[in-house]
């Protein structure tokens, strides 16, 4: 906590030219020999480390410490649509006990909704502590507002140390409303969690927009919260249930909404790229849909799913539920091939797990090789065809 | 109805890398531009506009005074008016103290009936300022909308698209929605609304000016999450490179799907 003081009589024309350099984002303001740090400045304490020694200070300010002992739980927010638990949610338990492990702490999910005992009991299986069930009529359909009162009541009267989301559309439209009601923190997308020294939650993801990740962690308030995508974390093996159904009473949760569900419309199944053993992903080289012929022979011969890049969904070509990436889908399948992939972090980040990599690109410095197991430098629209010529000679 | 539109300005280029030696951010150029997100809010904004009556638009950004650009680029595309929040105490806020200080914003400005955000920036990618604005100021909020179905007197018909479904919900006002891109097709800035707007003085919201003026709810002070380091994304050490004429690299393809037992 705090702020950056600069020492003024250490500032000359030169050192302000420095420090204007040496910070990423532009948060250094030199008007009349007086230095000054605008509003854009994220107290990454760049200038503190690597500006002229001296210049700037961090000033921290104390801040009373919250007694973190009386927080205790890892919850996992159990997202369910027609008493059908998202598969997120139990991939998340897995990774919640991993956690729990190390802070010794017990496994609790929550789920809110009717006629949902079935979901509570697969829960066990999963190998909760505790499953916390709210039941009425009116949670039958997700809402924002009803939930969040749910979600609420339940932090209040549990006083829990970290719930965790799945990363849908759902979780990131709910958790964010859970986090401001609780004035807490919220880290979206994590594509890493694990446990501090000091025994915070340590949330990992990219970060800033580019190809950098951030360790981010909630060093003083409770509860932590956090979204995951799906397929990011394993499912845990079922055990014998040894755990709890706890039916909590709503009574008194408010119910008043001003949001009125009038329509659900299902989307057309697409075949999910999520659960797809091998995948051909294409990137922005694919300039002209004709060229999407070229992958033909070796997606029928592989029998691969296609999947792509952000641009491609926005040129038409694909539905948006065949993006990779963390503003689309996480996939781990056996074999990928990225083709003419740049490899953007958001991209990286949504496929890394894959158990074979193979990307072919013709730059050499693009970021994908960093991470494939190998990597073909070459222009696609060359290697494709003398590809095809060879899949036709063998068998 | 007064509609109030939330904006940021990002980084032009993605480029931005953390040098491993020293730790140093590195950005590919100073470039800025207009979060692409909020042309469709803005332009989502202006359709409204256009079949409601009386209706004004307010946009609103939270940066520091260079941000200012990006506010003067949404007069020009059709906004009535403008408002820039800056404070170097706002330094260093998350998305809680992001969206508690544009909230305390729109507190300040106080009439509104719809309030659209993008769905998310292209730099932050977290999509969740939006709904905490929502949620301080005790209103609803519809994500992801991908249609303005009709706007009503009290209410707004919308369809927001989830992973694998759409819903259709009215919603009462005030209230907040935060839009897809491609819902519409963004106008571009004009000449004619650049002269018609020559002489607006876009105002600038300090602290002082908001209700709460409490330091320890905005900036850092205010921010529940701390950046406690940042680093390169991990590096395979195995990986293999492949370089050759174009025959040669299709012949090893086949050779490394064939070892692997794919062909």
């Amino acid at each position: 906590m705090g702020y950056i003081k600069i020492n003024q009589e250490k500032i000359t024309k030169e050192i302000a030219q420095e420090l204007i350099d040496v910070c990423p984002f532009n948060a250094f303001d030199y008007i009349d020999s007086n230095l000054s740090v605008n509003s854009g400045c994220k107290i990454c304490k760049i200038c503190v480390k690597k500006g002229p020694v001296g210049t700037c200070e961090l000033v921290e300010e104390k801040k009373e410490k919250i007694d973190k002992t009386k927080y205790k739980g890892i919850v996992v927010y159990i997202e369910q649509r027609n008493n059908i638990a998202h598969r997120v949610s139990w991939e998340l338990i897995g990774k919640a006990k991993e956690l729990a492990l190390k802070t010794k702490e017990p496994v609790y999910a929550v789920v809110v909704g009717n006629n949902v005992s079935k979901i509570a009991e697969e829960a066990l299986r999963f190998g909760v502590d505790k499953i916390y069930v709210y039941e009425d009529d009116i949670y039958e359909d997700f809402n924002v507002e009803i939930y969040t009162n749910v979600l609420s009541e339940f932090y209040d009267k549990h006083q829990v140390n970290i719930i965790l989301f799945g990363g849908t559309a759902q979780g990131r439209s709910f958790a964010p409303r859970v986090a401001a009601r609780l004035k807490t923190g919220l880290t979206a997308d994590c594509t890493m969690l694990d446990i501090t020294d000091e025994g915070d939650l340590l949330q990992i993801r990219p970060a800033f927009g580019g190809n950098i990740m951030a360790k981010i962690n909630t060093p003083n308030h409770r509860p932590q919260l956090a979204t995951i995508r799906y397929k990011m974390f394993n499912e845990p093996e079922l055990i014998t249930p040894n755990g709890e159904i706890v039916h909590e009473d709503s009574t008194n949760i408010k119910k008043e909404t001003s949001i009125k569900l009038l329509e659900t419309y299902e989307k057309p199944q697409v075949s999910d790229i999520s659960d797809a053993e091998i995948i051909i992903a294409l990137g922005r080289a694919f300039k002209k849909k004709k060229d999407l012929d070229l992958i033909e022979p070796l997606r029928k011969r592989l029998n691969a799913e296609l999947a792509c890049t952000r641009p491609l969904i926005e040129n038409g070509w694909f539905d948006a539920r065949k993006q990779i990436g963390l503003s689309g889908r996480t996939v781990k399948p056996k074999l990928i091939i990225n083709l003419g992939i740049s490899g953007a972090v958001q991209f990286i980040e949504g496929m890394k797990e894959s158990e074979l990599i193979i990307s072919v690109n013709n730059d050499e410095h693009n970021k994908l090789f960093d991470i494939s197991h190998y990597s073909i430098h070459g222009d696609i629209f060359e290697v494709l065809p003398k590809l095809n010529d060879l899949l036709d000679q063998i068998l | 109805m007064n509609i109030i539109t939330c904006i940021k300005q990002v980084p032009a280029s993605s480029k931005v890398e953390v040098d491993p030696e020293t730790g140093v951010l590195i950005r590919d150029g100073n470039n800025v531009k207009m979060n692409p997100y909020d042309l469709y809010a803005l332009e989502t904004a202006y359709q409204v506009k256009s079949m409601s009556e009386e209706c004004r638009i307010h946009s609103v950004t939270m940066g520091p005074p260079s941000a200012k650009s990006v506010l003067e680029e949404a007069l020009y595309m059709g906004s009535d008016e403008a408002t820039l929040i800056s404070d170097r105490r706002f330094a260093g806020a998350d998305v809680l103290a992001t969206a508690y200080t544009l909230s305390q914003l729109i507190e300040h400005i106080h009439d509104y009936e719809l309030i659209i955000c993008g769905k998310q920036t292209t730099d932050g990618d977290t999509a969740q300022v939006g709904p905490e604005i929502a949620e301080f100021l005790s209103i609803p909020h519809v994500p992801y909308v991908k249609e303005i179905i009709d706007v009503k007197d009290k209410t707004i018909l919308v369809r927001s698209a989830y992973d694998d479904y759409d819903e259709l919900v009215e919603v009462a006002f005030p209230c907040l929605i935060t839009v897809e891109k491609g819902l519409n097709v963004p106008r571009l800035p004009s000449y004619k609304r650049r002269i018609e707007k020559q002489d607006y003085k876009i105002k600038t919201v300090t602290m002082r000016n908001l209700k709460d003026k409490n330091p320890d709810n905005y900036g850092l002070n205010g921010s529940p999450t701390q950046v406690d380091e940042i680093f390169p994304p991990t590096k395979r050490t195995d990986s293999i490179k492949i370089e050759g004429s174009s025959d040669e690299l299709s012949k090893s393809i086949v050779e490394i799907l064939q070892e692997s037992r794919f062909l």
